[in-house]
């Protein structure tokens, strides 16, 4: 009998193109073979979406123009106006978190990969974003900004507990934001695997009814891939408010 | 007791955490029905805050799930 069906190995990181720089190993391995695929699935999308420049759009420009706007009033529904200026990151963002869960639910045996399934990846895209957004809240407010911490309005005896766990949330913000991704596209796709182990194992006579569940349940991928990107971005939106804008 | 028996109840008793997120998830989608169905019109104004809040609800449920990953394969 063979070895049991391992649903973790979909989530191994695999060297292509052998690099070391000095004692460090800095290998071309699938995941960043799958980034440089979103990249360039994203510029093609956009840029030979945006090739006819008709007034009246063509479905490919209608497409490239509904994300630009999906995410541009997200932006300034969210974080005002002067938040537009950071509009091209949250935009980046977005398109690269939604491309890389999309493409990790291409089919492909052994050469798929989700990108946003590993918690190195999600933790330094919320890492990015949660230095970036302190960083411009100092810019902006200077010391000013330690007083987003202690709310208005609250007696003094409640402010002594609420200030450290006000800090506390905030610190664990780029937590929270890399563990929701990571864990919705890793679970997703561990379902994924077992359920298919399932079909495959039942074989023709009962393997039909997993099969139906599966169906389902790529459809619910389908849709939790778009709706993390989604909250990844928007998030990233509310927490760029709050920079910009001190009152809760 | 064995570690890796240990580990895996371990893992199992961490997954009760995903309970919280059954009924938090619930309770969003049932808040926006129920109020849906009063007020058709406010209902599409109010769907981007559900998803959002299906979301963020998801995530605590998945902390706990996340935890049950830890215990399995990083200790």
């Amino acid at each position: 009998m063979a070895d049991a069906h391992n649903p973790l190995e979909q989530f191994a990181i695999r060297r292509i193109v052998d690099i070391h720089i000095g004692g460090l190993d800095a290998s071309f391995t699938n995941s960043a073979a799958w980034m440089v695929i979103a990249i360039v699935a994203i510029t093609v999308f956009m840029t030979y979406g945006m090739r006819a420049q008709a007034l009246v759009p063509t479905r490919w420009q209608s497409l490239a123009e509904m994300a630009y706007e999906f995410v541009a009033n997200m932006v300034r529904e969210n974080a005002g106006t002067a938040g537009m200026q950071y509009f091209p990151f949250v935009f980046t963002l977005f398109m690269f978190v939604l491309f890389s869960n999309l493409l990790g639910l291409l089919p492909l045996v052994n050469l798929g990969f989700t990108v946003t399934s590993h918690i190195i990846v999600t933790f330094a895209l919320a890492a990015t974003v949660f230095i970036g957004v302190t960083i411009i809240a100092f810019a902006k407010h200077g010391l000013k900004f330690l007083t987003f911490f202690v709310p208005h309005g609250v007696p003094w005896p409640l402010l002594i507990v609420l200030t450290p766990i006000e800090v506390i949330s905030y610190f664990i913000r780029p937590f929270t934001l890399s563990v929701r991704l990571f864990a919705n596209m890793m679970a997703g796709h561990t379902m994924l695997n077992i359920i298919a182990s399932f079909v495959i194992g039942l074989g023709l006579i009962a393997g039909w009814a997993p099969l139906i569940f599966m169906v389902g349940l790529s459809g619910l991928e389908l849709a939790i891939a778009g709706l993390q990107a989604f909250v990844f971005a928007i998030l990233t939106c509310i927490y760029l408010n709050d920079a910009l804008h001190l009152h809760h | 007791m064995e570690v890796a028996a240990a580990k895996l109840i371990g893992a199992g008793l961490a997954c009760v955490a995903l309970v919280g997120a059954g009924i938090g998830i619930g309770n969003i989608f049932g808040s926006f029905v129920a109020a849906g169905v009063r007020n058709p019109a406010g209902a599409p104004k109010m769907f981007t805050n559900v998803l959002i809040g299906f979301a963020l609800a998801e995530a605590t449920g998945l902390f706990g799930l996340l935890i049950a990953f830890m215990i399995l394969f990083v200790f």
